[in-house]
């Protein structure tokens, strides 16, 4: 996935949404692990559209 | 690798987090506090609105430092405009607070310091580690980059929405989608709001969840909006709605805004279970919140309270065990369960209402006597005109 950093406001919303648990917030950064089967739902939930996939 | 030895790891240092390390050192055990973010309580994704009588159920006394506002009312609205206001001329309502939760949750953490527990801030919990035997016997963290392990008899996990301390214990804190709520809110200035009411508005502005208006004085107020994303429109966000709302109300003409944050919650009714061997979720981590109006800092204040009495107790007989901890599981679900159900019926049924019948409702609402804004008193309302939007849950009103 891939985060637009003008847009992301480190909500976390994302990470506990995920259903692989494939998101890590630490800090200001989001790191993706390759858990992530790309089902789209962090990007359809994030309230400022901050997701998208690669 | 540095290790730590304690008896009891909290992970996360938010309401629920602070609560069980408060109790968990008052009794005597040697307390690890774990906080990923450089400051406790920011920033911020809340409201920071509260009713007050859970405070003293928790042992909280309100202090001016985390009181922004001491709220006259509530307004309730439909898109429409019809309004139902309660206020001080209803005898005996109960209105709440408008808190300054950065200055909370340090207060909270600071409690749990005085009783003995130990803070470790810009630490972030990265896993579990197990035994040879399998069972959970502490975390892994990253404190300031370098990797740490803390070893404990036992972990209560208070790291909110994100939840992954659970999952990473092999507790499933995954939610279906139409459990989720995403929020947005600004800290907005200019505003031409009324000082001392709490504004929530509901209906197509806000689908499956609604926009709240909390003011913080000094014509300054947080305005934010939940939504269930499967409910919004193809290509519509949160943000669409709530800059939609904001530019549609003439109240925020010179409206200026000072803080953007954002924020989830869960809508469910809480985790089938929140403990397992050596293991411990409070608060949004349990995903017990509030599924109608997305409160969650008073169950945080008392599953953290909970955990934290019943740590107590195992650690007398040196038994951590899932059954141990099971009297956790009984004392939340007795306090709180049956509300936590009834209002996630009521959300799902809610959220299929539209306008016209949201504004009818509100009229019925105007028209009654409720002398307390809550969910139960709204819903006795409802039942009475619209008996199908309680059906398969009428017994818990
Ligand atoms: C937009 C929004 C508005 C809300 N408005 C209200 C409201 O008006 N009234 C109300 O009662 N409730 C409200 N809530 C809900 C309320 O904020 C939460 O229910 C409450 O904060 C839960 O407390 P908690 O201690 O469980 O979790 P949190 O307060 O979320 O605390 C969790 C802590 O854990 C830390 N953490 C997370 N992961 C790790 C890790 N791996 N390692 C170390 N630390 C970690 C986080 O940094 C955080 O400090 C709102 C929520 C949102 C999103
Ligand atoms: S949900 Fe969106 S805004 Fe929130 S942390 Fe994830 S990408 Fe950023
Ligand atoms: S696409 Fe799905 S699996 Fe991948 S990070 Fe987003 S929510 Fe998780």
């Amino acid at each position: 996935m891939k985060v637009d950093e003008n847009k992301c406001l480190h909500c976390g919303g994302c990470v506990g949404s995920c259903p692989k648990n494939a998101i890590f917030l630490n800090d200001f950064v989001l790191e993706f692990n390759d858990d992530c089967i790309r089902c789209g739902i962090c990007a359809r939930l994030c309230p400022v559209d901050a997701l998208s996939m690669e | 690798m540095k290790t730590i030895k304690c008896d009891i790891v909290v992970v996360g240092a938010g309401p629920g987090g602070s609560m069980a390390a408060k109790f968990c050192a008052a009794g005597g055990l040697d307390t690890v506090l774990l906080e990923k973010k450089a400051e406790i309580g920011a920033p911020l994704r809340c409201a920071e609105g509260v009713s007050k009588k859970w405070l003293a159920e928790v042992g909280i006394e309100p202090d001016p430092v985390w009181i922004r506002g001491d709220m006259k009312g509530a307004i309730i609205k439909s898109p429409k405009g019809t309004a139902f206001q309660l206020d001080e001329s209803k005898a005996g309502s109960e209105v709440g607070y408008v808190l300054e939760r950065h200055l909370f949750d340090k207060a909270l953490a600071k409690d749990a310091a005085e009783a003995g527990a130990k803070i470790m801030m810009r630490t972030s919990a990265t896993g579990v580690i197990r035994g040879a035997d399998g069972k959970i016997i502490g975390v892994k963290a990253k404190q300031m980059g370098e990797e740490i392990e803390i070893l404990a008899k036992a972990v209560v996990a208070a790291d909110g929405y994100e939840s992954q301390v659970g999952r990473w214990a092999g507790i499933d804190t995954t939610l279906k989608l139409s459990d989720i709520d995403s929020c947005i809110q600004y800290r907005m200035c200019n505003l031409d709001v009324a000082p001392d009411f709490c504004e929530f508005v509901i209906g197509s502005v806000a689908p499956g969840g609604y926009v709240w208006i909390f003011p913080k004085g000094d014509g300054v107020a947080n305005v934010g909006i939940g939504v269930m994303g499967s409910l919004c429109k193809k290509g519509a966000d949160a943000k669409y709605y709530l800059d939609k709302f904001i530019a549609e109300d003439p109240r925020f003409a010179k409206a200026q805004c000072l803080e953007i944050m954002g924020g989830f919650v869960s809508t469910c009714p809480g985790l089938d279970c929140a403990v397992d061997d050596n293991i411990i979720l409070v608060g949004d981590a349990a995903r017990v919140i509030d599924p109608i109006t997305g409160g969650g800092i008073c169950h945080a204040c008392r599953t953290g309270m909970y955990a934290g009495k019943v740590l107590v107790e195992c650690a007398k007989k040196n038994d951590f065990s899932k059954e141990a901890l099971m009297p956790y599981e009984k004392m939340w679900r007795d306090r709180m369960e049956d509300k936590l159900f009834r209002n996630w019926m009521a959300k799902e049924r809610l959220a299929t209402l539209d306008d016209d019948v949201i504004d009818d409702l509100i009229g019925m609402i105007s028209g009654s006597d409720i002398k307390e804004v809550n969910v139960y008193n709204i819903l006795k309302v409802v039942k009475e005109k619209y008996p199908q939007v309680v059906e398969g849950f009428e017994d818990l009103i």
